[in-house]
Parts: C-alpha cells; sequence; structure tokens
C-alpha cells in the first residue's frame, strides 16, 4: 500500500490506519489490490491548492475524494468584525477570476437589507462589468481547461483577450482583479470617459477572437475524443447533487438566477440561456462558449441604453459625500468622517441574495443586529457545491480524465475554501 | 478530420503573422491607467507644507489596518501642515496593505493618494513598513522644507476646497 510521501511511504497499513491518515473518510473498496494516489496538493492540473485520494483500480478510478482547506481563510468570520464598507473587499478574494460578481452579490445583499436601490445608471454599469467579468472568467476556464488537455496556443490567445478586459477594471476600478468597485448605494466612481469606447472596441474584436477559439477546438478530434462522452451526469443527478451555472446547464436543465429571479435590472436585456443536453465535458465547454455570446449581446444592450444621471444614491448616511463639498460644508465633514469611522448601521434582519456568477449560484446571506458591522455573513458558493459531485462524475473514469472532469466544473478553490 | 486539422493549423498560422502582445519587462514597461492603484504617496501643498493633518481617518477606514498615525500639535513657529495638527509619524505596512484605496477615499484632505509605482519589494518585513519620510514626496520647487516659520492665523484651515476625482 503506498500513500503519500516520506518514511512510511511503502509500510504496510490497515485501512482504519489508512483512513485516518487519508482524511477524507473515503470507503476503500479494496484496500489490497488497488493503488490510493494522493493528487495535489498542488497538482499542476487540480486548479488550485485542491487535494484529490483516488483509489485506482489500475488506470480506472474506483473511488475519489476531495480534501478541501488547504485556502481557509476565514473571510465570512473576519467580515464580522469589519464594518459593511470594509468587509466589500473581503468579497474580491473568493472567487478571485469574477470579484465583480462577489462584489454584486454582497452590495445587492446590504442593499437589500438597508432598503435602497442603486440608480439605472449604476445598474447598467454593474451588469456591464459583470458581464465582462465573466468573459473574462469564462477565458481563464478555457485557457487552463484546454491547456490541460495540452493546448497550449488556446491558452495565449485567451490569456491576451483577458489582458484587454483586466485593463478595462484597471480603468474603473485602478485595480486589476480586486476591484471593490461596487459600493453600497451605486459604484465607487463614475466610469470614466475611456469606458464606452474601450468596451465598443471590444464588441468588436471579441467575436473574430472566439470564431478562433471554436476553431481550434469545437470539431477538434483530439478534443473530442477527450471531452465527448467523459464525466457524464443526468439532469436528475445534476438538480440532486446542487449543480448550478453552465454545469447544471450542460445536462440539459434550463435554470439561470438572472432569469428567474432577475437582479440589478437584468429583465431589461433580451439574452438565452444556453442549454446543453448531453451532461458530458464537451456539453459544458459548449455551454461556456455560447455563454460568452450571449455576454457579448448584454453587454451591447447595456451599452446602447447606458442612462445618464448619477450613479450613488443621495443618502448621505449611506454614500460618502462628494469630495468637493468637504472644504465648504460643515455636514458634509461629519458626514464624510462618521461614515469612514464607524460606517452606517443597517437594521436588524436578515436577506438572501443569489446572484449568477460565471460558475453558478453565488449567494449571500447576511443578517444585521443594527450595528454598523454584520452579524453574520455566510458564502453559499457554486464551486463549493459543485466539486462535491465530482466523485460522481469521475466514477469509472480514467485517471487522465479526471483533469478534463475536473476543468469542466470550473472550480476555484478561494470561493470554496472561504 | 484532415480539413479540422487543417483548420486549427490555419489559426495558429494566422497568429503568427500579428505583432507579439508581449511587453519586455522590465525593459519596458506597461503605462498604468490614471486611477491605478499603486505604491501611496503623502503630497505636499506648493508651498511645501504637508496635506496631512494627522487625523487617521486613513487609518480607521483601512480594512486591512495597514496604517499607524500618530498626530502632534502644530505651531505658527513650527508648522507642518495647515490646521491644527499634523502627522508626527506615519507608517505603512506594506505587506498588510492590499491596495484597496479606501485610505485615500477617506482622506479629507487628499494627503494619501494611491499613485502609479507597482514596484514594491523588500528582503525582510521591517523594511517592509514604510515611513512617513518614504512616503512623503519632495519638496515642490519654489516651497519651503517643513517645519516652516510661518506668519500667525495664515494656515488655520486644515480642509482645502477641492474638486472631484475623475
Ligand atoms: S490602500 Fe487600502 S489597505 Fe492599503 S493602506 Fe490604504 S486603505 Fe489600507
Ligand atoms: S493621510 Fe489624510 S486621512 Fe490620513 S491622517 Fe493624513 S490627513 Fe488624515
Amino acid at each position: 500500500m503506498t500513500i503519500g510521501a516520506g518514511e512510511d511511504t511503502f509500510k504496510e497499513l490497515t485501512v482504519e490506519e489508512l483512513r485516518a491518515k487519508v482524511g477524507t473518510g473515503m470507503p476503500i473498496d479494496d484496500p489490497e489490490e488497488h493503488m490510493l494516489l494522493s493528487m495535489g496538493p498542488q497538482h499542476p492540473s487540480t486548479h488550485g491548492v485542491l487535494r484529490l485520494l483516488v483509489e485506482l483500480d489500475g488506470e480506472n478510478i474506483v473511488n475519489l475524494a476531495p480534501d478541501i482547506g488547504f485556502l481557509h481563510t476565514g473571510v465570512e468570520k473576519n467580515m464580522e468584525s469589519k464594518t459593511y464598507t470594509k468587509a466589500l473587499v473581503m468579497t474580491d478574494r473568493l472567487d478571485y477570476l469574477s470579484p465583480m460578481s462577489n462584489n454584486l452579490a454582497y452590495i445587492l445583499a446590504v442593499e437589500k437589507l438597508l432598503g435602497v436601490e442603486a440608480t439605472p445608471r449604476a445598474q447598467a454599469i454593474r451588469v456591464i462589468l459583470c458581464e465582462l467579468a465573466r468573459i473574462s472568467s469564462h477565458l481563464v476556464w478555457l485557457a487552463t481547461h484546454a491547456l490541460d488537455l495540452a493546448a497550449m496556443s488556446v491558452f495565449l490567445y485567451c490569456f491576451r483577450e483577458r489582458e484587454y478586459i483586466l485593463d478595462i477594471f484597471e480603468m474603473v476600478a485602478g485595480q486589476r482583479m480586486m476591484v471593490s468597485y461596487f459600493r453600497p448605494g451605486g459604484l465607487w466612481r463614475d466610469v470614466p470617459e475611456e469606458f464606452e469606447p474601450a468596451v465598443r472596441q471590444f464588441l468588436d474584436f471579441f467575436p473574430s477572437r472566439i470564431a478562433d477559439y471554436e476553431a481550434l477546438l469545437k470539431d477538434n478530434p483530439i478534443w473530442l475524443e477527450r471531452t465527448k462522452g467523459i464525466g457524464v451526469i443526468s439532469g436528475e443527478d445534476a438538480v440532486a447533487w446542487g449543480l448550478t451555472g453552465p454545469s447544471l446547464r450542460g445536462s440539459g436543465v434550463d435554470w439561470d438566477y438572472r432569469k428567474v429571479m432577475p437582479y440589478s435590472g437584468y429583465e431589461q436585456y433580451e439574452f438565452d440561456v444556453p442549454v446543453e443536453t448531453d451532461g458530458d465535458v464537451y456539453a459544458r465547454y459548449r455551454c461556456r462558449m455560447r455563454e460568452m455570446w450571449e455576454s457579448l449581446r448584454i453587454i451591447r444592450q447595456a451599452l446602447d441604453k447606458l442612462p445618464q444621471g448619477p450613479v450613488n444614491i443621495s443618502d448621505r448616511k449611506i454614500v460618502p459625500p462628494p469630495r468637493s463639498e468637504l472644504g465648504h460644508s460643515m455636514e458634509a465633514v461629519i458626514h464624510h468622517f462618521k461614515l469612514w469611522t464607524e460606517g452606517f448601521s443597517a437594521p436588524e434582519g436578515f436577506v438572501y441574495q443569489s446572484v449568477e456568477s460565471p460558475r453558478g449560484e453565488f449567494s449571500v446571506y447576511l443578517r444585521g443586529d443594527g450595528s454598523p458591522r454584520p452579524a453574520r455573513v455566510h458564502f453559499r458558493t457554486p464551486s463549493y457545491v459543485n466539486l462535491a459531485s465530482l466523485p460522481l462524475l469521475s466514477k469509472g473514469a480514467f485517471i487522465a480524465d479526471v483533469v478534463a472532469i475536473i476543468g469542466s466544473i470550473d472550480i476555484v478553490l478561494g470561493e470554496i475554501d472561504r | 478530420m484532415i480539413t479540422e486539422i487543417l483548420k486549427g493549423m490555419f489559426t495558429t498560422f494566422k497568429h503568427l503573422l500579428q505583432p507579439p502582445v508581449t511587453i519586455q519587462y522590465p525593459e519596458v514597461k506597461r503605462p498604468v491607467r490614471y486611477r491605478f492603484k499603486g505604491r501611496h504617496e503623502l503630497k505636499r501643498y506648493d508651498n511645501g507644507l504637508e496635506k496631512c493633518i494627522g487625523c487617521a481617518l486613513c487609518a480607521a477606514a483601512c480594512p486591512a489596518d495597514a496604517i499607524f498615525v500618530e498626530a502632534a500639535e502644530n505651531t505658527d513657529d513650527e508648522r507642518y501642515s495647515p490646521g491644527e495638527r499634523y502627522a508626527r509619524v506615519y507608517e505603512i505596512n506594506m505587506l498588510r496593505c492590499i491596495f484597496c484605496g479606501f485610505c485615500e477615499d477617506a482622506c479629507p484632505t487628499e494627503a494619501i493618494v494611491l499613485e502609479d509605482n507597482y514596484e514594491l519589494s523588500f528582503y525582510d518585513r521591517a523594511s517592509a513598513i514604510y515611513t512617513k519620510e518614504m512616503l512623503l514626496v519632495p519638496v515642490p520647487p519654489g516651497g519651503q522644507p517643513t517645519p516652516q516659520k510661518v506668519e500667525p492665523g495664515k494656515y488655520d484651515r486644515a480642509i482645502p476646497e477641492m474638486e472631484d476625482p475623475k
């Protein structure tokens, strides 16, 4: 029995000892004949600090258990000690590939608790940025997924386009990844003038880039061989395991929070929810590729009818006063000092807010107790729930297919361990 | 099957003819955007007085608790900044800082600004703490270094008139 590294690599262990050692509670069918393999926690294809314990019969997977927690940061607990505004920076660090969606979920929850709604302009800008984030997240997914299956050039092309989106984020928020751009009651600042031309340029060139990715992969026989019929999950199973996002829609279930519970004005835009029926790695790949087209459609519509007006609500108890007032208004100075030291108090009660992040349902449970700090924050993160289905997806598959399957459920360890 | 492979080959070949997108850092540097949040600077007025009034609002607003401010009293004989107080000690721990820019938003005098330097590196933890001397910008031409001896009553106002940031 071989497990782990170090002195006792080849020591005989009883099943109980073995279980205690691997610490995952995974049932082991045949400890005498099968090989136990520990993939990770720094395995290049596990997309983060994930450890997989795999029981192998030859090359076939008998059992598999994900072992998580290596990236635990205590975000939820930490947020309880910060004011509502300051806690925002924590949410960027959950799903670090699309911080905009996390920001949006948290900010919408705070606004719901406070009973305020962002201005139409702020809502439209939020939608544009979230859809750009969706595209950039899908680009990283496609890049790494293809790289795991040895398609190097896709990786390079995707990162080039992602760079353009990150540059737009830097233009609006000053940060490429940890944006913290949405604030309670609106946005940090209005978007700069060069924002609209930059996004329009992206809308112009990006379709041809998607065509490039499709030319490289869509009908590529090697790609089809590695993805078709691999990691199949039926619609019922997907619902039963709580899958959301493209991983669910790849199994033929039409469920998208932007449609079923629209937020931030998504009901105004016309778009389709791509659904594929096969439930395999390829179906999930097709879903995400088609989603990029839909995101482009949403961005174009939102940009075309971008409302004018303020981006922040005028409630000075929530949004700090503009800098130009500080020099001559004592009241503004008092509000400014109060908001940046103590923050605003939210009423007692709890709210639950879901958004459709690139990975699926990202929800925030937020409880206020009348103080300026949240009493409890909890995140329902899509990667965490989607990862739970990995043992089911990979049962009976080859060990090499696990890599394709992990890629296809598109996990981010930041939001799994949080 | 052959056509699909040729299609893929053709896509890759197309890219051979395009100019490279790689930037040869550090020889070539990518210019950053106007709003970029890089290393902080403590600003001065044109006459050389420091903008920071030691109010510690930045420290209160910092989600990472990276800032330490200790204020002391100004006098007209030894004036560092307009108003009653100035920052005698001002330190930012760059290992804690997450470059969120909340300190800049919170500062009532535009004293602390996140500028475009992103090349921060240190050999040990102690040198990650940037002191006031490291953060304060040089005296602008025509200005005087601080502390200054000024006319009594001229610099009583701590918060200046400012414009909304772009
Ligand atoms: S940028 Fe953010 S983390 Fe850094 S010192 Fe300022 S407030 Fe603190
Ligand atoms: S930098 Fe600004 S906020 Fe911080 S102590 Fe100085 S004046 Fe106050």
